[in-house]
């Protein structure tokens, strides 16, 4: 009875680290942060159309960044790429996807601000934060940069002025490939 | 035997995993070293030293999914919530999805509508965590129209390191019908309708041996949204069925909430009319409960989210869940490029402005000796005169040139502390703040930023109420995308006190690469209420140092 255990244990052993060898080359390819995908989340945006995250980037590149109306740096951040957003959009097939994380507490004043300042961007509501989490955001504002397969091949967590012109080199070399 | 198998099943998930899952996450750790200070009333607790960590990993692949949080409290940080202590996990789930059906088994957050009936979230910064543990179920059986099921109970706390639960039982549903997204004669109609439903209900247990006690209660309501071109509307409404707690002071009063926005809004402008009335609507899975703890809805306050410090964290108001009935109306302007006002950029302007009372309660018919406890009658948006909370505030924005752009706003806040207690003060509190931001692009990377805000507060019959006046100033200059250094100082010149005239020095610096943030800050910090969403924690001052790092994956 013991043996035949000791075999078995051997046995799963055996499969046991075959399996992470073959795990420890395999990664080698795609072990970058280009490996992490949007997650599916449904969201709706502005007018209550559901859209699932993971169709976002079905027209190509995709800058999706995360902002409240609460939170001036991120404000600062998408009324800066406003300005260049025509030129980007020409130059690289670029969406920029802006995820409103307001809660009902200001929820409704997010369309208000987006008119208001004219963008021209895609604008979904997570209110209660499912994408947020989903995406592994700490704190706004947080802009990822995803490219036409849905790959996440950059991210940047704060804002500070000319870190827009850091997002571009990024997208530049992106449509490049 | 068994513990090999589990070794064996873990080593082949971890296949799996790692072949060709997706992996996302994130990290945050926050440590605190205090230093005794007398002059502020800062306490050093006797560890000196004080930790927050937590790691969420969230893991799907294909229509599987599963995710954890693990948190760690060694011991929490000053002013979070003293329910939290020692490492584990706080958070965990298992769960399936396609496109038909959406199943997760353990712990979820939740939102009904605007979830005034049911809504579990997490605030990481405030120390709120209401999660469901139990089972979800989503079912979208077709086009626009999507019913839930949840069933199961709440985080109370977590200690030493584990999550305790909170005495009653949650069960609810929700549908929603988008009707252009299911009917196909609607499609392509400017006229856009979503229609809504929700039940909650609650069970605990009657133990109480002085009164009958419901042990099951339920909350109900409808709403709708409708969009036609510029215009949106929107509407909710929910009733609660006798509820008696220590929060109303166990009455058998039923309970209601209502919340509705009118909106216009076409490119460069936004106008927003909302309008809230909230009535014995404290709602908790164990009706013995205080604070922020096991709360099964959400009430959001109807007022503008401030940032600037002085304005966002002396005197921010909260929704007062035992009754009221508030309004807000918020506007936003931009002057085209190239008009007059507008310049060269456009320039923008801001208008807010919000208002709580105290709802209208009247006794006829009240016979306060009768064994129903129906204390007193109400209708939704009754308002009475007593005001709660008022605040009047606009704001300019303006790029003047490539490198100077600025921003001015001013604020006219009263708050009734009688009711809202943000403070030992007495009576309405009457502050006016302004703000005056400046950035100066130096170069490509490089910018200065900085703020001077002012805050007066208004005399009254005996002398200053509260703290009396305050000023700011905040220096900061960012090098693009890597580094920013701060210096900020507040100064409360304006107290009676002359012992309290105090400065608040506090120097910060940060370090970014990608999605990694490391921040050190040095100095003293003001006591005031830390908020987000309506949701408040009051932090006490302190002195010291705090080492904060978040990383995403």
């Amino acid at each position: 009875m013991k043996i035949q255990n000791m075999k078995k244990l051997f046995l799963l052993l055996l499969v046991g680290s075959l399996s992470l060898t073959v795990n420890a080359q395999e990664p080698t390819v795609e072990t970058s942060l280009s490996q992490k995908k949007v997650p599916a989340v449904k969201l709706v945006d502005m007018s209550g159309k559901s859209i699932n995250t993971s169709d976002l980037t079905a027209n190509g590149p995709v800058i999706i960044s995360f902002w409240a109306t609460w939170c001036a740096p991120c404000k600062k951040e998408l009324n800066t790429i406003h300005e260049v957003y025509e030129d980007w959009v020409a130059e690289t097939g670029v969406t920029l996807v802006a995820i409103a994380i307001d809660d009902e507490k200001t929820k409704s004043q997010v369309p208000v601000y987006v008119n208001g300042k004219a963008w021209d961007y895609t604008v979904l509501m997570d209110p209660n934060w499912d994408f947020k989490r989903a995406m592994g955001v700490n704190n706004v504002p947080h802009t990822f940069l995803v490219d036409k397969n849905g790959n996440i091949v950059y991210s940047h967590n704060n804002y500070a002025p000319g870190d827009e012109e850091k997002l571009y080199q990024e997208l530049l070399k992106l449509s490049e490939k | 035997m068994k513990n090999l198998r589990a070794l064996f099943s873990l080593l082949l998930l971890s296949q799996v995993a790692f072949a060709q899952g997706n992996i996302t996450g994130n990290m945050e750790t926050v440590f605190q070293y205090l230093n005794e200070d007398s002059i502020i009333n800062a306490k050093q607790p006797v560890q000196k030293g004080l930790m927050n960590s937590y790691m969420n990993v969230f893991y799907t692949q294909g229509n599987f999914k599963a995710g954890m949080r693990f948190e760690s409290y060694l011991p929490r940080i000053q002013g979070y919530p003293n329910r939290f202590d020692g490492t584990g996990i706080g958070m965990r789930y298992v769960g399936y999805q396609n496109d038909f059906v959406d199943v997760t088994l353990g712990t979820f957050y939740e939102q009904f509508g605007t979830g005034l009936a049911l809504r579990t979230y997490e605030d990481r910064n405030l120390g709120y965590d209401n999660l469901l543990d139990g089972m979800r179920i989503v079912l979208r059986p077709g086009k626009g129209f999507v019913v839930k099921g949840v069933y199961g109970t709440q985080r109370l706390s977590f200690q030493q390191g584990q999550i305790v639960h909170g005495a009653g039982l949650v069960r609810g549903t929700d549908a929603e019908w988008h009707l252009n997204e299911g009917l196909d004669f609607l499609k392509d109609k400017k006229l856009d309708v979503v229609l809504g439903a929700s039940f909650v209900s609650k069970f605990q247990e009657d133990d109480n041996p002085d009164w009958i006690l419901p042990q099951n209660v339920g909350a109900y309501g409808g709403r709708v949204k409708l969009t036609y071109g510029n215009f949106y509307a929107d509407g909710e409404f929910i009733q609660k069925e006798q509820d008696p707690s220590s929060d109303n002071q166990y009455i058998y009063n039923y309970g209601h909430a209502a919340i509705f926005n009118l909106r216009y809004t076409k490119k460069g402008l936004g106008i927003l009319l909302s309008g809230k009335s909230v009535d014995n609507m404290s709602f908790r899975s164990d009706r013995t409960k205080d604070l922020q703890d096991v709360l099964i809805n959400f009430l959001p306050s109807l007022n503008k989210t401030h940032t600037y410090n002085l304005v966002a964290t002396l005197y921010p108001y909260a929704t007062q869940p035992m009754g009221e009935v508030a309004y807000q109306a918020d506007l936003l302007y931009t002057f085209k490029k190239g008009s007059q006002l507008g310049g060269k950029y456009g320039t923008t302007v801001g208008l807010n402005y919000s208002t709580t009372y105290r709802p209208e309660q009247t006794l006829n018919g009240i016979d306060l000796n009768d064994s129903s406890r129906v204390i007193y009658h109400t209708r939704p948006f009754a308002l009475s005169d007593s005001l709660y909370w008022q605040d009047i505030n606009f704001n300019i924005t303006k790029k003047i040139n490539k490198q100077w752009s600025g921003i001015f706003s001013y604020y006219d806040i009263k708050i009734n502390n009688d009711v809202v207690k943000v403070s030992d003060a007495k009576g309405i509190i009457h502050a006016r703040i302004a703000v005056l931001e400046g950035t100066y692009k130096i170069n490509a990377h490089h910018a200065l930023r900085w703020e001077l805000q002012g805050m007066w507060v208004q005399r009254n019959d005996e002398g200053i109420n509260d703290k009396g006046d305050w000023a700011t100033a905040l220096v900061e200059y960012t090098i693009s995308p890597g580094w920013f250094f701060s210096a900020m100082n507040q100064y409360n010149y304006g107290n009676d006190d002359l012992s309290k005239r105090v400065n608040y020095p506090i120097i910060t610096c940060g370090y970014i690469k990608d999605a990694t943030r490391l921040t050190f800050s040095y100095g003293r910090q003001r006591a005031g209420l830390f908020c987000v969403g309506g949701v408040c924690r009051p932090v006490p001052a302190n002195n010291g140092l705090m080492i904060n790092l978040t990383h995403s994956f």
